[in-house]
């Protein structure tokens, strides 16, 4: 990093040229906010937990968390919340992952809730909201004082309202109308026994952060970021996989197409966006590009209401 | 240190703040397809135009009410920059939030109604961006399609504005008549405005100086958590400590003391992680600048734990257990003198007592006047007694060894913001 004079690049036409010159400083800065935070957790926490899906942004935070402590190991267990309808790439992915560097992951499991009656499936079929409970008894169970999530505040209007470290009462619920002011880099940590705190650390990225980042520190990822061919049949504009969780209705045509996932979630509520980006350099480009936001084109769950995210965070959801 | 620019908006209620900032990230492109037709839905099913308000305002409650509660963040980019945008509250109530916002800001941007003027929230927002010392303050005098563009109103808001700027000590200000629902002057340079000659809104952010680079200010070395890998390899014996340059540059083999104990050492290495996907261990560079998070290791081995601070030999700015300050109060609990809180400060949590209250800040002649105690939103000029030593700076010469919580020992809540005077004593 060093000293930059504040000159105004000339707009030029080839779109690689302003994205990797203006983005190998903005990288470091965020890259060293986030592992100040890992670091303020780690020394004022007793027992935090990394929630790890395989999902791209959590695999940016475990990286992120090794550096931070680099040369010791994470001093984190991770917490992954099993929904039963994962990609099986992404469960091995994260299996692998835990084995390689000798984590200790902790599976809370809807499908365990569900077979005892603690939940019952909504009858969409979807179980992203399932996940809530068996997050917080987890959370409970385990006595987490602090819970890292990769959720960033360009991702959703609700988001966008977080702290960095974010008070959850003893019932797991965020009140986004009394939030505690948050200045300077001061996280304030204290929390009641009973309380957690769920800290975001990724917060200030972007879409194009992420990925212009896992393209410079080569982060290997689950390989159906990347373009694949899929039978999938679309729904409400969204292109999903046929698979044991979701299958075509009537009037909804299989085909086979080259797609990649933008994001990865529920596989019964997440799409697949149409593409041919098969490294971390061709994603960059095509996100630069795009003109959906990245849960606006692949997350059904988000669209069931005006508020649908803000209702699940306040019951605690990630 | 990067061309990103963090700014943040306030203004008093239905000045259009967010009307504002959707209009920017609107005509910028930076709003998305989806976002536009959610608004759009949104809109119609209330029977109204395109609200661009909705872009920003995202909890429940801020719609309903139509008001903006907390801090919404968004980010956006043109050709030249990216930017982070804090868009915060107006109403009162929620101060503290526009406090949250603007204590990272670059820019803040102040609202005004072109047809109401100045009122009491702008004083309060323009002493809240001089206190915090935001570089740079742009005046958006907002609506002057509803005074028929008239060059005169804006010519004396933007006077009235100057005058308290001078008063309170912030260095730049520059006042931009805009119409945030039509979209003059804030992407799109207005021609009804033809008397105002200077930038658009867009063109004033795009080539705002960003972040004020502190490398070559005295290192401050905050200490966040100490590194004892004790693993069966070379790292056996290995002991950094890790944090973030608050200020200065370091670099191996230079004398730093570690304060509070006043121990004197050298710099014996830097090192940065070096993460493949199996493999983590560290390399050695030669120095580290403002902002960046590293891990030092130190010639001696001497006592340092999370709290310490490790400053340049030559500028240490010792320590001390007395501060006086200069307050933002942001809890309903109002503060009384005697009142046993905790501080945190850089690393370091202490217990702290307020030992007297100097006065508080009158918004109306931005004079101190007495005051016994400090409600919610004052601005007040307090001293403190703390229980553990401070490596602290005045807030002038260094934001991150300069401010501090209040925190609730009780409930954890954080209850003030503060600025540790300069020694003269004078902030306000």
């Amino acid at each position: 990093m060093t000293a930059t004079i504040d000159t105004p690049t000339a707009t030029i036409a080839a779109p690689e040229a302003p994205l990797s010159t203006a983005t190998v400083t903005e990288l470091d800065a965020l890259e060293s906010e986030s592992i100040f935070v890992f670091r303020e957790v780690a020394a004022e926490f007793e027992r935090p937990v990394i929630l790890f899906s395989g999902g791209k942004d959590s695999i940016v935070m475990l990286h992120l968390a090794r550096k931070a402590f680099a040369p010791a190991g994470v001093p984190f267990a991770l917490l992954h919340v099993d929904t039963g309808h994962n990609f099986p790439e992404v469960l091995e992915y994260r299996d692998a992952t835990v084995n390689a560097l000798g984590l200790r992951l902790e599976v809370a499991s809807v499908e365990d809730y569900i077979a005892d009656g603690r939940l019952r499936e909504r009858s969409d079929g979807t179980r992203n909201p399932l996940q809530t409970i068996p997050l917080l008894d987890a959370i409970n169970g385990h006595r987490f004082d602090a819970v890292f999530g990769g959720g960033r505040r360009d991702e959703e209007r609700a988001r966008a309202k977080e702290r960095i470290f974010s008070l959850r009462d003893e019932f797991g619920q965020w009140d986004p109308r009394n939030q505690r002011p948050e200045l300077w880099s001061l996280y304030n940590g204290k929390h009641r026994p009973g309380e957690h705190v769920r800290v975001f650390p990724l917060s200030n990225w972007t879409e194009l952060d992420v990925w212009n980042y896992i393209e410079r520190e080569q982060i290997p990822l689950p390989g159906i970021y990347y373009a694949h061919e899929r039978d999938v049949f679309e729904r409400d504009g969204m292109l999903l996989a046929v698979g044991p969780y979701s299958q075509p209705r009537d009037g909804e045509t299989v085909t086979k197409r080259v797609v990649r996932y933008r994001t990865v979630g529920d596989m019964s509520c997440t799409g697949a966006v149409a593409s041919t980006a098969s490294s971390a350099a061709e994603v960059v480009v095509e996100v630069a590009a795009s003109e959906l936001t990245e849960r606006g084109a692949t997350r059904a769950d988000d669209r069931v209401s005006e508020a649908a995210m803000e209702d699940r965070k306040r019951e605690g959801y990630f | 240190m990067s061309t990103l620019l963090r700014l943040a908006t306030a203004g008093s209620v239905d000045d259009g703040k967010s009307t504002l900032v959707g209009r920017l990230l609107h005509d910028c492109k930076a709003i998305l397809a989806d976002q536009i037709a959610h608004v759009k839905t949104v809109s119609e099913a209330r029977g109204g135009e395109f609200d661009f308000a909705l872009l920003t305002d995202g909890l429940r409650a801020e719609r309903e009410q139509g008001i903006t509660i907390d801090v919404a963040y968004r980010y956006f980019a043109t050709d030249k920059r990216s930017f982070i945008l804090a868009d915060c509250p107006g109403h009162v109530q929620y101060t503290r939030n526009t406090v949250t916002g603007a204590s990272t800001a670059d820019v803040v941007i102040i609202l005004v109604d072109a047809r109401h003027g100045v009122l009491e929230q702008t004083r309060r927002h323009l002493a809240v961006a001089g206190l915090l010392r935001v570089p740079h303050v742009v005046l958006a005098v907002n609506k002057i399609d509803l005074v028929g563009y008239d060059e005169a109103v804006f010519t004396g808001i933007a006077k009235d504005v100057a005058q308290l700027a001078d008063q309170l000590g912030i260095a730049d200000v520059h006042a931009i008549p805009v119409s945030a629902l039509v979209g003059d002057n804030v992407v799109e340079r207005s021609t009804a405005t033809s008397w105002y000659d200077g930038p658009t809104l867009l063109e004033y952010l795009e080539n705002a100086n960003g972040r004020i680079d502190n490398s070559d200010e005295p290192l401050r070395f905050p200490v966040q958590y100490v590194l004892r890998p004790q693993t069966d390899d070379e790292y056996r014996d290995y002991r950094g400590y890790t944090g973030t340059v608050a200020s200065g540059t370091v670099s191996v083999g230079d004398p730093v003391i570690v304060l509070p104990a006043g121990r004197r050492t050298s710099i014996a290495g830097i090192d940065k992680p070096v993460v493949t996907a199996t493999a983590t261990a560290v390399a050695e560079r030669p120095s580290a600048v403002a902002g960046e998070a590293v891990t030092v290791r130190l010639a001696d081995d001497i006592d340092v734990a999370r709290g310490s601070v490790i400053v340049a030999a030559d500028a240490s700015p010792g320590t001390r257990r007395e501060l006086s300050a200069t307050v933002c109060w942001l809890s309903d609990r109002p503060l009384t003198v005697g009142a046993r809180l905790l501080i945190k400060h850089t690393t370091t949590t202490a217990q702290a007592i307020v030992t007297k209250i100097n006065g508080a800040l009158d918004l109306e002649t931005l004079g101190v006047i007495d005051a016994t105690g400090l409600d919610l939103n004052d601005i007040g000029k307090v001293q403190l007694k703390v229980a553990a030593p401070l490596a602290a700076d005045p807030y002038s010469s260094n934001a991150i060894t300069g401010s501090f919580l209040l925190i609730d020992a009780h409930d954890g809540w954080t209850l003030a913001a503060g600025m540790i005077d300069d020694e003269e004593g004078e902030l306000l």
